[in-house]
């Protein structure tokens, strides 16, 4: 049976093989995903991040056992960061969440960043078109841990979920433009820890600034203890109704698919002025020249574009 | 193949000693591996799971408990049940060199015990891989 048929009946193994295809590049995968585009968008889709060690997996294991308990389906997409210099990586997610693997309702994919900025890989948007049809309620995309600047999750995700933990700075860290920016929900996570109630505060005295009529809430969770994460999954269901209620989600949606149409055009630029072995020749050359200061990149790179 | 190679690096059974498999994990990055760590104490069940979801070529086992007569193959049956027929299953750890034969017999491709240089696993799984 076809690929596609077997995931539109629910079969897990083509789940996982589309989306290896996926991060691939095999244009099969995306011969599917055209076909099967109109039956994407049903999903929650839940962007979660925060710095390294705040606990997204832990509570991403939580939230997805909550809203297991409700009957509900999740997939979870969990990224981690691919080596620049082999190209190697250490996918470490599912240990925070061993006890999903056995529940049929659950589907766990981990992600390397093959290359890509911004907390993301490439094919994370694939994968979630591909949990998408393949039906689940609930999709979680867990970035890699982040710094200040990865905000990539928020053209991803209707709902971007912000983890941070008390002790990272002080409150102009709060008000620095970037991560801080898009959370649409904050948790203040290993909330029995000295400061906690400190950081939860700034990030409130941030959002009194706040300039949309969602006020984003701030909730305490003690992930391991399963304490706050009821509410928390109140607060990112709210959301979606807000998104939903104020024709938000249309808007935020027509603004993500712009960008991501920008974004395969521009890769597919780049396959045409890469792609060919002439061209990646050139630069090489290109490159030497400039290392040599014998042209400038400026020149260079209009030498390039001349070539398409 | 101009795509990672993806293991899943396993412990099964009850013991708790990680530091082999952990060694292991990181030599298959550097070896340029996507390398999924599941951590310690998995059923064979949760490892079979694990493996379809994530799409690999390969499972790793690393085991220290004595139960491996018992957990290796029965990772390879489950595969075997869920009609995955593409993946190599390899183990490592303290094995008795009695025991190996009989592992081989079950489907598990190859074993690793203690001493194993990292290259002679990195250059077994790049030579042993089924899909390509």
């Amino acid at each position: 049976m076809k690929l596609a048929e077997r995931l539109l009946q629910g079969d897990k193994r083509a789940v996982a093989r589309l989306i290896s295809m996926a991060e691939n590049h095999d244009p099969e995968a995306v011969e599917i995903l055209r076909k099967l585009y109109n039956k994407t968008g049903n999903a929650h889709v839940i962007g979660i991040t925060g710095p390294p060690g705040a606990g997204k997996s832990t509570l991403t294991d939580k939230l997805a056992k909550a809203i297991r308990r409700e009957g509900k389906t999740v997939g979870i997409i969990a990224v981690d960061p691919t080596s620049p210099f082999t190209g190697g990586s250490i996918l470490g997610d599912r240990v925070r969440m061993n006890d999903l693997s056995m529940d049929p309702g659950v589907f766990i994919r981990s992600m390397g960043t093959r290359g890509h900025l911004g907390g993301l890989s490439k094919a994370t948007q694939a994968a979630v078109k591909i949990l998408d049809i393949y039906g689940v309620d609930y999709i979680f995309i867990e970035t890699v841990g982040v710094g200040q600047s990865e905000v990539d999750i928020a053209k991803n995700a209707d709902t971007t979920l912000m983890v941070t933990v008390p002790g990272l700075g002080d409150d102009i860290q709060t008000i620095k433009a970037g991560i801080m920016e898009i959370g649409d929900v904050f948790a203040v996570n290993k909330a029995d820890r000295d400061g906690a109630k400190r950081t939860a505060t700034e990030i409130e005295m941030m959002l009194d600034f706040h300039h949309s009529d969602w006020r984003p809430p701030v909730q305490m969770v003690i992930a391991v203890e399963n304490k706050g994460v009821d509410e928390l999954l109140d607060h990112l269901k709210n959301h979606r109704k807000y998104l939903e209620e104020t024709g938000k989600l249309q808007e935020k949606r027509i603004q993500n698919s712009k960008l991501e149409i920008i974004d395969l055009v521009q890769e597919k630029l780049m396959g045409m002025i890469l792609d060919k072995s002439h061209k990646e020749e050139m630069v090489h050359r290109l490159a030497a020249d400039v290392a040599a200061r014998k042209i400038d990149p400026y020149s260079a790179s209009e030498a390039i574009l001349k070539e398409i | 193949m101009d795509r990672p190679i993806r293991v899943l690096v396993a412990k099964p059974g009850l013991d708790g000693h990680d530091r082999g498999a952990k060694v292991i994990a990181r030599a298959l990055r550097d070896a340029g591996m996507e390398v999924i760590y599941t951590g310690l104490r998995q059923t064979p069940e949760q490892i079979v799971n694990a493996a379809i979801q994530e799409d690999v070529d390969v499972v790793a086992m690393s085991i220290l408990s004595g139960a491996h007569n018992t957990l290796l193959p029965k990772v390879v049956e489950l595969l075997k049940a869920e009609n995955v027929d593409d993946v190599l299953v390899i183990g490592g750890g303290v094995i008795p060199d009695d025991d190996i034969p009989f592992l081989k017999e079950k489907g598990i491709a190859e074993i690793f015990t203690p001493g194993t240089p990292t290259s002679v696993t990195i250059d077994f799984i790049r030579a042993n891989v089924k899909r390509k």
